[in-house]
């Protein structure tokens, strides 16, 4: 298994954390997984949303202090 | 035959989803853009306050492309807008907010996007006479000429109220399938959102960016004199969405939190800003924004925070000052009565 990806959105807004996710996962290759730490409660609906939209996959969702933990992996074409 | 491709504009409302559909509808295939200005309203900016927490945390855009089955590209356009909104060639509306200059911006980013991504045309859900300035029917056209979309630009709410486009001339879209929508009115909007079974769409349509807001336009024009510059960071105009601000000297300005998530979010900017917390008492985190403050100012910046405090009736309210630069110290004042705050230190 490849390696993840570790993303930082802590503090961001909406649509913040979705722009970082959107603009990371663009440059990696496919079945990449990029992890994402938010502290935005939207992201819990927000994060999933972008990648149904856009063919990704959440294959794990965190939560712990205030914080909100997504394992996304890029969609493998 | 190839499929012909538009990008839709989608802000989340009403208007661009409806637009969206209408083409789909014409097997065009569609993707949207949503750009973010930083002025956005969106629910998760409410959200920061607890009272706002019952409301749906969903991104309207997100949203939108959803029920739509597309594509949506969300795009920050943080720094180019700035221009847009520190040098409106066409002026400003009602508060600070430059719609005609703003259209037209992003009418020429979504050009340039269709040219990168080998899409045909682009669509917005604008309807003519809708708004009082961006959408005036003799306006339009200059929006598709200042834009550089020219006509390739295809508002279908209302294509049968202004000339035909490209994709209409060209019989890529059927302009009888297409609107004539006018005027303030939801009604039209409403009944199609009906006919296409949309039950559960943001609203109002529109109303999307704080600009446009008159409270939010009067604290940065407030930032934008106390500095002496129109220039401004995405920190900025993100906190001149949440607290109290209160301007007691030119020297600086006190954010106080007005409830838990207010003091939340603040709390994210301490390594940032001096503040002020009250210990003695339940009661807001206060940023310092300006100078650093000399005993004078930071006695009375603490004593309008403890004005907001369950301590404010006490005799003495103790509070801890932080500088993100020095250690933090305890202070102890008597706060300021509701009369000791002059009304023109709250910037509405």
């Amino acid at each position: 298994m490849s390696e993840i990806v570790e993303l930082d959105a802590r503090r961001l807004l909406c649509p913040m954390p979705v722009i970082r996710l959107q603009d990371c996962i663009e440059k990696q290759s496919s079945a990449t997984r990029v992890r994402i730490t938010c502290t935005d409660p939207g992201t819990l609906n927000d994060i999933p949303t972008w990648c149904r939209i856009n063919g990704h996959q959440v294959l794990e969702t965190t939560q712990q202090d205030h914080q909100y933990i997504f394992l996304v992996q890029k969609d493998g074409d | 035959m190839r499929v012909r491709r538009a990008v839709a504009l989608i802000s989340g409302g009403l208007d661009s989803l409806l637009a969206a559909r209408l083409i789909q509808q014409q097997d065009i295939e569609v993707e949207g853009i949503n750009f973010f200005t930083g002025f956005c309203v969106e629910g998760h900016t409410h959200a920061i306050r607890n009272r706002d927490q019952k409301r749906v945390k969903r991104n309207n855009a997100l949203w939108v492309a959803e029920q739509l089955g597309i594509k949506l590209h969300i795009i920050d356009i943080v720094e180019e807008y700035k221009d847009v909104v520190i040098n409106p060639k066409h002026g400003y509306g009602a508060n600070l907010n430059p719609c005609l200059d703003c259209k037209v911006f992003m009418v020429h980013k979504a050009h340039e996007w269709i040219k990168q991504h080998d899409f045909d045309f682009i669509i917005t859900g604008e309807v003519v006479g809708q708004r009082p300035k961006s959408q005036l029917k003799r306006l339009m056209p200059l929006i598709a000429a200042e834009s550089g979309a020219d006509d390739l630009l295809l508002r279908p709410l209302c294509a049968q109220n202004l000339p035909p486009t490209q994709p209409e001339l060209d019989g890529w879209v059927d302009r009888e399938k297409l609107k004539d929508f006018s005027g303030r009115s939801r009604k039209p909007q409403i009944a199609l959102a009906k006919q296409f079974g949309f039950d559960d769409y943001a609203q109002p349509a529109g109303g999307c960016c704080f600009l446009t807001d008159q409270s939010y336009s009067v604290k940065l024009q407030d930032l934008w004199d106390n500095r002496g510059s129109r220039e401004y960071e995405l920190d900025d105009i993100m906190l001149l969405k949440v607290g109290r601000h209160i301007r007691p000297s030119k020297a600086f300005k006190l954010i106080i939190a007005r409830e838990e998530g207010e003091n939340n979010f603040l709390s994210g900017y301490k390594n940032q800003f001096q503040t002020i917390k009250t210990v003695s008492h339940a009661g807001p985190l206060a940023l310092v924004e300006g100078e650093q403050l000399n005993s004078e100012q930071l006695e009375l910046a603490c004593a309008i925070t403890a004005r907001y405090s369950k301590g404010r009736d006490a005799d003495s309210v103790e509070l801890c000052f932080s500088d993100h630069e020095q250690e933090s110290r305890s202070i102890q004042v008597k706060p300021l009565r509701a009369e000791q705050i002059k009304s023109d230190w709250i910037i509405l």
